[in-house]
């Protein structure tokens, strides 16, 4: 399975989605990608994100301020 | 047009009740509808609610997809930052109450969602404008203007009041049935909560004053005080996003300085420490303080001076202060707080 990272550390909503969105277009169905974010919002806009397109989340760790949410790309894309 | 036959629509969803209508009138009619977003520097929902400790009592969701959510539709989010400077810069159709270009905002979002229906193959364009609604961008003479500087002309819909308009080509050919529209006028929000009734929508989000700080007046002196300072109209993205927080002091014409009202704001404030010189109270609590512009050696001192009376120390003789100039030189300076009486409201931007 192929991992990847995307890095939001910092920026604040909607950014940490934007970027999701642009990184998931590049990527194929099945794909993982690790999102580290700092911004609390994102914990509840990249799951939403997530179900209304179609992709799925598989893990959310909060470690004090660092945030890191993996999901799975879907196929609708 | 769907691979099942659909007619499609891009809906342009704010986060707000009419354009969650407006979507769902279209869905209720079999279309295909989904969901863009556009992201201009300027919003009010997400960042202001994520730095802002007393803002994150409220729900910290992003509200257009929470809508997007609500309805079972995809969202497309765009930032349109960069793009989006030459309309706050040089609104061919002028400012409203502040600078807020009401007018050719609309008519630069509905031109985006064109070219987005156009390279995405969908049919029409959906928002949720009322006639009446906005003193500038939503009144009768003014949408045919929106739909003309766009591009989109019959290919925008506004199905909330629709048959108030001249029909456009999605009801002429059939996708949409007229008579299932809406006739909605006016700034009264009556009609829409009763549609949301009907629909069994009882959540949604209603922006007090707007979603765009460009209405804001105190936002608009800010923005205005930057251009006048640099000489210049022009911005960029940090400079927006720093307008949004702290107070905002202008001592000098050359400097200003930006100083947290509250943890969030300080936590916010010191991303950006390393690009201003920067004031921190260290015998007292206090808040971090940019200072934006050139200050010399006199200016520093009344910044810190400045920065003291915004700290615990507000009431003591003298407050050791923190300076740390950009690129990393650091010292300490003992200052006495300046009185509250003795700062003119005038360098309060």
């Amino acid at each position: 399975m192929s991992g990847h990272t995307l890095d939001v550390r910092g920026l604040l909503c909607p950014m940490p989605v934007i970027h999701t969105q642009n990184r998931v277009k590049e990527l194929t169905p099945g794909a993982r990608l690790q999102i580290l974010c700092t911004d609390p919002g994102a914990v509840i806009d990249i799951p939403v994100w997530c179900r209304i397109n179609g992709h799925k989340v598989l893990e959310t760790d909060e470690q004090q301020s660092l945030i890191s949410i993996l999901i799975e790309v879907g196929s609708e894309e | 047009m769907s691979d099942t036959g659909r007619r499609k629509a891009v809906a342009l969803i704010s986060g707000g009740l009419d354009s969650m209508l407006a979507a769902k009138l279209m869905m209720e009619q079999g279309v295909h509808v989904e969901g863009i977003n556009f992201f201009t520097g300027f919003c009010v929902e997400g960042h202001t609610h994520s730095i802002r400790r007393k803002d994150q009592q409220r729900p910290r969701r992003n509200n257009a997809l929470w809508v997007a959510e609500q309805l079972g539709i995809k969202l497309h989010i765009i930032d349109v930052s960069a793009d989006y400077k030459d309309v706050v810069l040089n609104p061919k159709h002028g400012y409203g109450a502040n600078l807020n270009p009401c007018l050719d905002c609309k008519g630069f979002m509905v031109g985006r969602a064109y070219a987005w229906m156009q390279e995405h193959g969908f049919d029409f364009i959906v928002t949720g404008e009322v006639i009446g609604q906005r003193p500038k961008s939503q009144r009768r003479d003014t949408m045919p203007v929106v739909a003309r500087d766009s591009g989109a002309g019959d290919r925008l819909l506004r199905p909330l009041c629709a048959q108030r308009l001249p029909e456009t080509l999605p009801e002429r050919e059939g996708w949409v049935d007229r008579s299932r529209l809406r006739d909605i006028t006016g700034r009264s929000r009556k009609e829409q909560m009763r549609l949301a009734g009907d629909y069994g929508i009882e959540d949604y989000s209603q922006p007090a004053g707007g979603c765009c700080f460009l209405t804001d007046a105190n936002y608009s002196a800010k923005l205005a005080d930057l251009w006048q300072a640099r000489r210049r109209r022009d911005y960029e993205l940090d400079d927006i996003m720093l307008l949004k927080v702290g107070r905002h002091l202008r001592p000098r014409p050359h400097f200003k300085l930006i100083i947290a009202r509250e943890e969030g704001e300080n936590n916010f404030l010191e991303g950006y420490r390393h690009q201003f010189t920067h004031l921190r109270p260290i015998s007292h609590n206090g808040p971090l303080t940019l200072v934006d512009g050139s200050a010399d050696e006199d200016d520093l001192t009344l910044a810190a001076r400045l920065a003291a009376r915004f700290s615990q120390g507000r009431g003591a003789d003298q407050v050791q202060v923190s300076v740390t100039e950009k690129g990393g030189a650091s010292r300490t300076v003992a200052v006495a707080p300046m009185p509250s009486e003795e700062i003119p409201s005038a360098w309060y931007i």
